[in-house]
């Protein structure tokens, strides 16, 4: 227990604020991959070809390669490109960027590509009456999307995205390998300066399960506020 | 775009390749059995068992896949008493580390997914089972056990698929599996847009291929 001690002497600040960490990263990448998804979902359910084959490709290649090599490749390629941007406006200094945003996008990207699915999903099993209902009204194209699509896509979208959820939360864990201080690296660091890696590795798998635990619980609550009325 | 890279390091990625398959396989196999074992736990009537098999899928489910190898491969060597015993042979191989991890974990998902198949089994065909006169025993293994295999070939397909996006996670415990020289080749060269292309073009293969195996599989065992 001396080990988690809150100051100095142990390393309980330490794990609390990596813990807060990972809660601000698997937040941030789960809205970055919402705009992914707010992008690629119209164009999955678009009747243009290819607009369609560009919204597949993204999908098929994030969720067929391993969440480990788009980090690789964002952790070392995102620099590049940011410099290369740069470059053409002329800037030609050395741009190091942010470790946190590197793994929010990175795992962004990926949960974008669960969320868009989740979303294609939950559109296309809204009865087609509820569109024509829409029309009849005279509703106009937000009003149509905004008042009547979303909230029924929500209250079916909610328990899919409560995995993507899941999934994003865990994801975060990998940005460790980018130096990103959260519960994996702080846990990391722990157990090489104390040699307690058994320790400090189980604390972190606590940790975790107490986030899934707690974030089940809101979610279900969320689902029951979406599901008024039925 | 450096095409040369890409053809040079290709015949590197696909013998890493090969490394990816066999932790894939063998932690597979292990984890059919495991992933067996506790669905059938599940589904006793006594609470402590019922509950264990629960706690047990939770846990490996509710945490990351690479706390669970750093826990085994980092965490078990410390304990003075494993070093002694004969396990520790298999503990001290990072190899054997990522694939007792990796069939923990995939065993879990997998008692999930048998679990669900065995409870829409409709009791009318275990019924009918009885009726005829066969043991329970035989009803389990012939009739429910084939069922059930059945019904969860979708489920299992993507399990197979997200298992093997985690072996790539065995490259952090030292394995040069296909990410591990990947990372290799791009810490290297500094070229990562080029063997990411190549690296996960062979990914994104290997996912087209269990696919389709389980879209055949699944057409083959259909009832209809």
């Amino acid at each position: 227990m001396e080990l988690l001690a809150f100051g100095d002497t142990g390393w309980g600040d330490e794990l609390f604020y990596a813990t807060l960490m990972t809660i601000a990263v698997s937040i941030t990448a789960m809205f970055i991959g919402f705009l992914f998804a707010l992008i690629f979902t119209p164009l999955k359910l678009s009747k243009n070809k290819f607009l369609n084959f560009i919204a597949n490709s993204y999908t098929t290649i994030i969720r067929g390669v391993p969440e480990l090599l788009v980090i690789y490749l964002f952790f070392f390629g995102g620099t590049g490109a940011v410099m290369y941007v740069a470059s053409i406006f002329g800037y030609n200094e050395y741009i190091e960027i942010n470790a946190f945003i590197t793994g929010a996008f990175a795992i962004g990207i990926i949960s974008g590509a669960y969320s868009t699915e989740v979303f294609r999903g939950a559109i296309q099993s809204i009865d087609k009456g509820q569109f024509e209902a829409a029309n009849v009204l005279g509703l106009n194209k937000f009003g149509k999307f905004f008042k009547i699509i979303l909230p029924q896509t929500l209250r079916l979208a909610i328990p899919n995205l409560s995995n993507v959820w899941q999934i994003t939360l865990k994801d975060t864990s990998l940005i460790s390998v980018t130096g990103l201080v959260e519960i994996m690296r702080q846990s990391y660091i722990a157990a090489g300066s104390t040699r307690d890696p058994l320790f400090f590795y189980s604390f972190a798998a606590v940790l975790y399960l107490l986030l899934t635990f707690v974030s089940m619980k809101l979610i279900n609550r969320l689902e029951v506020k979406y599901s008024r009325g039925y | 775009m450096d095409l040369e890279l890409m053809i040079n390091s290709f015949p590197k990625l696909l013998n890493a390749a090969v490394i990816t398959l066999k932790l894939l396989s063998v932690s597979l196999i292990i984890g059919l059995f495991i992933g067996l074992f506790f669905a059938i736990l599940r589904l006793n009537k006594n609470i402590f068992i019922n509950r264990f098999a629960y706690g047990y899928s939770y846990v490996f489910r509710g945490t990351p896949l690479l706390v669970q190898i750093f826990i085994i491969y980092f965490g078990l060597g410390q304990i003075e008493y494993l070093r002694s015993t004969v396990l520790w042979v298999i503990l001290k191989e990072p190899y054997w580390c990522a694939i007792i991890a990796f069939a923990l974990n995939t065993g879990a998902y997998t008692s999930e997914i048998l679990r669900s198949a065995f409870q829409t089994i409709k009791p009318g065909i275990i019924e009918a089972g009885k009726s005829l006169g066969i043991s329970n025993k035989v009803i389990f293994y012939k009739i429910q056990i084939p069922i059930a295999i059945r019904q969860s070939l979708p489920a299992y397909g993507n399990e197979i698929i997200l298992m093997m996006k985690g072996t790539s996670l065995a490259s952090t415990v030292t394995i040069m599996d296909l990410t591990g020289v990947a990372k290799y080749i791009i810490s290297t060269t500094f070229k990562p847009i080029e063997v990411f292309i190549v690296a996960g073009g062979i990914y994104l293969f290997m996912t087209f291929i269990i696919h389709n195996v389980i879209k055949f599989l699944e057409k083959k065992y259909s009832f209809n």
